[in-house]
């Protein structure tokens, strides 16, 4: 095995465990925590693909201002009880079999697609490099990235009126 | 490495995702689970991104912007979901206020 082989299963499992311990971690706190987690290993897998500028953002947007979001509300809530809901268990149950069966279907489609042959370019590329997504992003893409400060803009605006007291 | 393995991976995290929004009751633990299922899609794209770059440079295209498109989305979705998370967490904030609690049981007004 290369090391990149080695990364890649390395960062495949800390992810997959670490998204599983977010939704069965009974302490909000921990689920985002978990979740951080997460989102350092995807971080890392962008880096494995040589998307720098994606593994930067990824680590300053997610893991440092949503996650904190995130943990700013559940502190100042009372959120540490799951409510009494009767049918918890049967819940439980159907929601992980449907998943399941989500997850096989889809995996039998997509098992012998055409892509099978096909393979993602790890370590090497200019593709991810901010230089290169820079210059796309206000050239042929300034259109988008300014609509996207307008939107910034009237969730900001949103999220003070829906959270003001009246 | 090939493309087949980030797209089980990106898979699975969604799954899981999708999981936690059908059994979890906790509407904060939801709205994590949307993340995660965001986040899967973005590993995808830039999987995808990758697999295409790789193919323009076998076929001998160097200067290629190929893979380009599929990574300022990865960035677009970025911001949506900042955007998103603003504003859900204000809703989630004002209904603890209303009723004092975030279990989406308790979120049935609108049947009666």
């Amino acid at each position: 095995m290369s090391i990149v082989q080695i990364l890649f299963w390395v960062l495949s499992v800390v992810a997959l465990f670490s998204a599983l311990m977010v939704i069965t971690s009974k302490n909000p706190v921990y689920s985002v925590l978990w979740l951080i987690v997460t989102f350092f290993a995807i971080s890392g897998h962008y880096i494995l693909l040589n998307a720098q500028f994606l593994a930067i953002v990824n680590i300053i947007v997610y893991a440092g201002a949503i996650m904190v979001l995130f943990l700013f509300v559940i502190m100042l809530m009372n959120a540490r009880q799951e409510g009494a809901s009767g049918n918890k268990r049967w819940l439980t149950l159907a929601g992980t079999v449907s998943g399941g069966i989500f997850l096989l279907v889809l995996v039998a489609a997509l098992k012998d697609s055409e892509l099978k042959s096909r393979s993602a370019m790890v370590m090497d590329g200019q593709v991810g490099l901010i230089k290169v997504l820079g210059n796309e992003l206000f050239t042929r893409y300034v259109v988008p990235f300014e609509i996207s400060s307008i939107l910034f803009l009237s969730a900001m605006v949103g999220a003070v009126v829906i959270g003001k007291k009246d | 490495m090939p493309i087949n393995y980030y797209l089980f991976l990106s898979l699975a995290l969604f799954t899981i995702g999708m999981v936690g929004v059908l059994t979890r009751r906790n509407a904060i633990i939801i709205f994590m689970c949307i993340e995660l299922m965001l986040n899967a899609v973005n590993l995808l794209l830039v999987a995808f991104s990758k697999m295409h770059y790789q193919a323009a440079i076998e076929a001998g295209q160097l200067a290629t912007q190929a893979g380009v498109d599929g990574q300022l989305f990865v960035f677009f979705i970025m911001v949506v979901a900042a955007a998103e998370v603003s504003v859900g967490l204000a809703i989630i904030v004002m209904m603890y206020r209303n009723v004092h609690s975030v279990d989406i049981n308790f979120l049935n007004r609108l049947k009666h």
